[in-house]
C-alpha cells in the first residue's frame, strides 16, 4: 500500500472575524494593542486521505468550508490546529491566471505564472507550445494580455497551471470556465493526468461532473466532514439533504411552489398502459402522466407544462401544451390532463417531475409546482445505462 | 531545512518577478528608462540650485581627490538614499499590491519583498553606473574604487531588504504604516548629510544646559555611516572608515534576521488578512 498523495490531519482552521478591525495604528493603540473578534472555525477536526493517482471531490454547501479546505491543502492558508502532509508538487488552480501582469504579453506572462507555479525557465521551454495550442491563443500570444477577453484570459491560465505538470493537481469550480469546447478540453486533460496517475482534488457544485470524473469524495457541513467514501454514494447523499423538505416517492409535493392560485395542479400520477398508477416505471415502457387540476374560476387557454430533471438539477426535458399545440379554449372545475410517452426514453435512475399551469403566453403563473414528484426509472428495453436517454435504436454490422 | 531548498527553489521566481517588477515599471511610457536617470538629475539640478546657489551650502572638498563639486557632493549621497527610500515607499506596499498572487498561489511569501528589492537594485545599479561615467568626466578616478562601492551597495540592499520585510509586514496589519514613512522618509533625508557636509554638524551641542555629544548621537544613525562610506569612496577616492561599513553590515544583517522573523511569524495570517 503506497503512501497517501494528501494526508489530513486533524486539521482545524479558524478565521477571525473582526468586530473592529485595528486597521490604524491609533485604532490599535486605543484598544491596548488587541483587535476584539469572534473566532470562527471553518474547519473543524477535519482528517481523511487521498490515494495516490485517485481523484478526490469536495462538496458540500456554500459556506460548508470545503473551499477554505482546498486554500488548506494548497498552502495558502495556514490551520491553527492539526497537520496536512501532501507528497509531490501541487499546483493550484483557485483562480486561473493569478499573477498576470496585464502590461506584459502574454508570452511573458506564460513564463512567469508557471515560474509562480514552480517551473524553471527549461521546463516551461519545453512546454511552452503545448501551452499556446492549448489556449488556442497563437495569434495573440505577443500581445498584451490586458487586451485579452476575460476567457481568453483564464484559457491561458488554465493551459499554464494545467501543464505544469504536477503530481497533485487542486481545482476550484474551475471548469465551469470558457466554451463549451474549451470545457471538453479541459475535462480531457483532466482525465489524461488522472490516466497518468496524479492525484486530483476538486471543490466543486457541479455534481454531475464530478459523478464521472471522480472516485471518492468529502462530504462537508458547517466545517465538519460528514462523510468520507464513493462519490456515487456521496452524491445521493448530498442530494437528498439538499432536498429534504420534499418527499421521496410520489407523494404531493412540498418542492417550492409558487403561482396566483386561480387554477391549482392537484394532483400527479403516472399509469400505465392499463390506466392504472404504474407500479414500476421501466425504461421503454409506454407510460402515462396524469395531472389532476382545479380550476377555481374560468381560465381561458391554459398552458400546462411537465419538467422532468435528474437528481444533480440537469432539465431533461419539459414539454407543455402549447408546444404540443392542445390548448382547451378554457377549463373551470376539476379536471386532467393526459401526457402519453409511448416508451419511455429515460435510462434507469431517479427523476423529480414538475408540472405547471399558465396562461398562453407563459407569463402569468396559476401553479407551479417545481420538483414535486420523485420517481425511479428501472432497467428496462431497450438497455441503456449512460447518458440522459435510450435512444430507440438497433444495432446492425454490415 | 525544507524552507531553504523551497528558497532554492524559487530561485528562479525570484529572478522572474524582478523582471515582472523592472519591465512594467516603465511600460507605456514615452522615455522608459530614461525616467531613472530623469529623477535623479531633475532633483540634483533642484538642489543644487537651491542648496548651492542661494543658501551657499558648501561641499566638503574631496580629499585626497581635490574634488569641489556640489553636485557630485550631492549625488554620492543622494543615489543610495533614492535606493533606501525607494525601498520603504515600494517595500511597504508590496504585499497589498501583490495581493492577488498571495490569495492563490503558495510559494515563500519572502520571493516578493525579495524581489522588491532587487528591482530597486537594479535601477539602483544603473544610476550608480551613470554617476562613475559623471565623476570620470569630472576627473575623479573612481574605477579602482567600485569593488568597495559594489560592497557598500549589497550591504545597504541587505539593509533595504530588512526594512522592507518589517515594513511590508506591518503594513498589512495597519494599514497607516505606509502614512507614517512618508513623514518618517522627510525627517530622515534631512537627518543626514546629504544636501550638507557632516562637518557643519556640531560635535557638541548645549541643549538645556546640558552639554550633549550631538554629533556622536546623529552618527548612530546608520544611514549616516552609509552616506560617509559611499562619499568616501566616490568623492574622497579613499577608504571608507572601518567602523562605519562594521556598523552598516551589523545593522544590516539585524535588521535582515529581525526583520525575517519576523515575517516568518506574521505570514501565517498573510493570507486572510489582505
Amino acid at each position: 500500500m503506497s503512501e497517501p498523495a494528501i494526508l489530513v490531519e486533524n486539521v482545524s482552521k479558524m478565521y477571525r472575524l473582526y468586530k473592529e478591525r485595528n486597521d490604524s495604528l491609533k485604532a490599535a493603540m486605543l484598544r491596548g494593542g488587541r483587535a476584539k473578534y469572534d473566532e470562527f472555525w471553518a474547519l473543524k477536526d477535519i482528517s481523511f486521505e487521498v490515494p495516490q493517482g485517485s481523484t478526490f471531490a469536495m462538496i458540500g454547501e456554500n459556506g460548508s468550508g470545503k473551499s477554505t479546505l482546498l486554500k488548506c491543502l494548497a498552502r495558502i492558508l495556514v490551520p491553527e490546529k492539526g497537520k496536512i502532509t501532501t507528497r509531490g508538487k501541487i499546483s493550484a488552480l483557485l483562480e486561473l491566471g493569478a499573477g498576470f501582469h496585464t502590461e506584459l504579453s502574454g508570452r511573458d506572462n506564460v513564463y512567469l505564472n508557471a515560474s509562480i507555479l514552480g517551473l524553471s525557465k527549461k521546463q516551461v521551454d519545453k512546454v511552452f507550445d503545448e501551452i499556446v495550442e492549448f489556449s488556442g491563443l497563437e495569434q495573440f500570444i505577443d500581445s498584451p494580455v490586458k487586451l485579452y477577453s476575460s476567457g481568453m484570459y483564464v484559457r491561458l491560465g488554465f493551459a499554464v497551471a494545467i501543464n505544469v505538470d504536477p503530481d497533485i493537481l487542486l481545482i476550484d469550480e474551475i471548469l465551469a470556465v470558457g466554451d463549451a469546447e474549451f470545457q471538453i478540453k479541459c475535462v480531457e486533460k483532466i482525465n489524461e493526468l488522472k490516466s497518468r496517475g496524479k492525484t486530483i482534488a476538486i471543490v466543486t457544485h457541479a455534481l454531475g461532473s464530478i459523478r464521472n470524473l471522480c472516485d471518492e469524495a468529502a462530504l462537508l457541513e458547517h466545517g465538519e466532514l460528514r462523510r468520507v467514501g464513493k462519490v456515487t454514494e456521496l452524491i445521493d447523499e448530498y442530494m437528498l439533504d439538499v432536498f429534504t423538505d420534499r418527499i421521496r416517492d410520489g407523494d404531493a409535493g412540498q418542492g417550492q411552489r409558487w403561482g396566483t392560485g386561480e387554477a391549482q395542479i392537484e394532483e400527479f400520477e403516472i399509469l400505465d398502459t392499463a390506466g392504472q398508477p404504474a407500479k414500476q416505471i421501466r425504461t421503454g415502457d409506454p407510460v402515462t402522466i396524469r395531472l389532476h387540476y382545479n380550476a377555481h374560476e374560468r381560465i381561458e387557454q391554459p398552458v400546462f407544462g411537465l419538467a422532468i430533471h435528474r437528481l444533480d438539477g440537469a432539465e431533461v426535458c419539459g414539454p407543455n401544451t402549447r408546444e404540443g399545440d392542445t390548448i382547451p379554449d378554457e377549463i373551470r372545475g376539476k379536471g386532467y390532463v393526459d401526457f402519453h410517452v409511448e416508451h419511455m426514453p429515460l435510462v434507469p435512475g431517479t427523476y423529480d417531475l414538475s408540472a405547471s399551469l399558465y396562461n398562453f403566453t407563459l407569463s402569468h403563473a396559476y401553479d407551479h409546482r417545481q420538483r414535486a414528484y420523485r420517481f425511479d426509472v428501472e432497467p428496462g428495453t431497450p438497455h441503456a445505462e449512460f447518458g440522459l436517454l435510450a435512444l430507440p435504436g438497433t444495432w446492425q454490422f454490415s | 531545512m525544507g524552507r531553504l531548498r523551497e528558497f532554492a527553489d524559487a530561485r528562479e521566481l525570484m529572478v522572474n518577478l524582478t523582471l515582472r517588477e523592472l519591465r512594467s515599471k516603465y511600460k507605456k511610457s514615452v522615455l522608459g528608462w530614461t525616467w531613472s536617470m530623469l529623477n535623479p538629475l531633475s532633483t540634483m539640478i533642484i538642489f543644487t540650485v537651491v542648496f548651492s546657489f542661494f543658501l551657499k551650502v558648501k561641499p566638503s572638498i574631496g580629499h585626497p581627490s581635490g574634488l569641489d563639486s556640489f553636485a557630485m557632493f550631492l549625488l554620492c549621497g543622494l543615489l543610495p538614499w533614492n535606493f533606501f527610500s525607494g525601498g520603504m515607499t515600494v517595500g511597504v506596499d508590496c504585499l497589498i499590491g501583490n495581493s492577488n498572487l498571495i490569495k492563490k498561489v503558495y510559494f515563500p511569501r519572502e520571493v516578493i519583498i525579495i524581489s522588491t528589492v532587487a528591482a530597486l537594485f537594479v535601477s539602483f545599479m544603473i544610476e550608480m553606473g551613470v554617476l562613475t561615467a559623471a565623476l570620470l568626466v569630472v576627473g575623479n578616478m573612481v574605477l579602482p574604487w567600485l569593488p568597495i562601492v559594489f560592497m557598500l551597495m549589497l550591504i545597504e540592499g541587505a539593509f533595504v531588504l530588512g526594512i522592507g520585510l518589517l515594513l511590508s509586514t506591518f503594513n498589512v496589519y495597519f494599514r497607516d504604516v505606509k502614512h507614517l514613512i512618508v513623514i518618517m522618509s522627510n525627517a530622515l533625508f534631512y537627518s543626514m548629510p546629504i544636501v550638507y557636509p557632516i562637518s557643519v554638524v556640531p560635535v557638541h551641542a548645549h541643549i538645556l544646559g546640558v552639554k550633549v555629544p550631538f554629533r556622536m548621537l546623529y552618527s548612530l544613525n546608520p544611514l549616516v555611516r552609509m552616506v560617509n562610506s559611499f562619499r568616501a569612496a566616490l568623492y574622497d577616492l579613499k577608504w571608507p572608515a572601518f567602523n562605519d561599513v562594521a556598523y552598516m553590515a551589523i545593522w544590516a544583517v539585524g535588521l535582515c534576521v529581525v526583520g525575517l522573523w519576523m515575517f516568518q511569524k506574521f505570514e501565517r495570517r498573510i493570507a486572510e488578512e489582505l
